[in-house]
């Protein structure tokens, strides 16, 4: 077992005011508050800080802890002392003290359950919380259905107590025509209910993963297609790739840039089946050699055009 | 509910539809929460149910996860309810301008 630092961990002075460590904790926990952290490692860092706060708040427990402080060798590993415990009496807060999540066997083995706060109470039956997670998808997997893993952590007490931080995996069904904004419920993967109460749900949220070029709203899907100038005006018939596989398309003849097509019931394949929109984008051919430069300036001179005759500016 | 696939363990789940509504009773269970909470909520504005009286009211799936982040935030942060509203306030819009 390692030794924990919990100065360390709240970055502050081993001779910080209980004001000054406050502080610090509520500082960085505004920063790694799981929900609303983006930084990769929040979770972990967040139940860190916990611990560490759970100890520096409470002046018996700090005491305690600062005793250790000198007496424990690096290179052996941490084990409390004999003599732990005796003269200090911690008290338990009893209510909910931001430990949801287990603490680690260095604070067990010190304050074990009489110093964690918010402990369960016993007997007593209720069922488990449920839980939320995101699950990223592909825009794919809802049109052909497919299996994802998602990684939680979730909190498990021990047989013998303790409350542990425990990864899990799940393998999860992605049912065919799934879309943004929807759940699925997985009951009883939540949290374990207390005595004899069933365990609770998990509800994930979907979300899709950004996609090169298709893009979702509601079971509707957009692709800017890209087409030559000479495609959008005297029509033509192309290959443009769509989520359930390539298709051979149409384009009408004097057709505009941003010109929708619509291809019913290509879009996600959910109960209602969305459709897929293609949005006619003009791709300019570039004018990099002479053989080019002369094409363009002969449309200039044959071409009676004017883009901008509606501006009133000529 | 589960599924064998090359004997590993595929869960299957329910799903629920973005307007999935969830009754005052099955929010407050979800949340392990006291109605008392779920109802300064809505007096706060951060939850906004249909229906027009406690036991017709309907909660939009979304509630379930808005309840837990603003227990949380009071919880950890020591944010009283305006603020933890605040910063949920906050959180969508991030979410939003993130998605477009």
């Amino acid at each position: 077992m390692d030794y924990k630092d919990y100065y360390k961990t709240l970055n502050v002075d081993r001779k910080a005011t209980q004001d000054e460590i406050k502080r610090a904790y509520r500082k960085l926990a505004r920063k790694y508050h799981p929900d609303v952290s983006k930084e990769t490692d929040a979770e972990l860092k967040f139940k860190d800080l916990g611990e560490a706060y759970e100890v520096l708040k409470d002046p018996e427990k700090r005491v305690a802890y600062d005793q250790l402080g000198s007496n424990w060798n690096a290179q052996q590993g941490f084990k409390p002392p004999p003599d732990w415990g005796s003269g200090f009496e911690f008290h338990g807060a009893p209510r909910g003290g931001g430990s949801q999540q287990g603490f680690s066997d260095f604070f067990e083995s010190l304050f074990g359950q009489a110093g964690r706060s918010g402990g369960s109470g016993r007997g007593f039956h209720m069922q488990g919380e449920d839980h939320h997670a995101k699950i990223l998808v592909d825009l794919e997997d809802s049109y052909r259905g497919a299996t994802r893993s998602i990684s939680l952590q979730m909190p498990e007490v021990t047989p013998d107590g303790h409350v542990v931080s425990r990864s899990r995996t799940l393998k999860v069904s992605i049912p065919k025509g799934i879309r943004q904004g929807q759940q699925i419920r997985l009951s009883g993967q939540g949290a374990k209910g207390q005595g004899s109460g069933k365990a609770g749900d998990l509800y994930l949220e979907i979300e899709f993963n950004p996609h090169r070029y298709y893009r979702v709203e509601g079971a509707d899907v957009y692709l800017e297609l890209p087409v030559a100038p000479w495609e959008a005006a005297l029509g033509a018939t192309v290959k443009v790739p769509t989520p359930s596989g390539a298709i051979d398309l149409k384009i009408p003849a004097n057709s505009r840039a941003g010109k929708k097509l619509r291809l019913k019931g290509r879009g996600i394949p959910a109960k209602t089946p969305g459709d897929l929109y293609l949005v006619l984008q003009i791709a300019l051919p570039p004018a990099d050699d002479e053989k080019s430069r002369e094409f363009y300036k002969r449309m200039q001179e044959e071409i009676k055009f004017d883009p901008r005759a509606s501006m009133e500016v000529a | 509910m589960s599924g064998e696939r090359n004997g590993e363990r595929i869960l299957v789940g329910e799903v629920l539809e973005e307007g999935y509504l969830v009754s005052l009773a099955e929010l407050c269970r979800s949340c392990t929460v006291e109605t008392q909470t779920i109802t300064t909520l809505v007096t706060e504005g951060i939850l906004d149910p249909t229906g027009e009286d406690v036991e017709h009211w309907r909660f939009t799936i979304s509630s379930l996860k808005r309840v837990k982040t603003v227990i949380h935030l009071q919880r950890d942060l020591g944010v009283n309810l305006a603020g933890a509203a605040l910063a949920l306030e906050l959180l969508d819009r991030i979410a939003e301008l993130e998605r477009s």
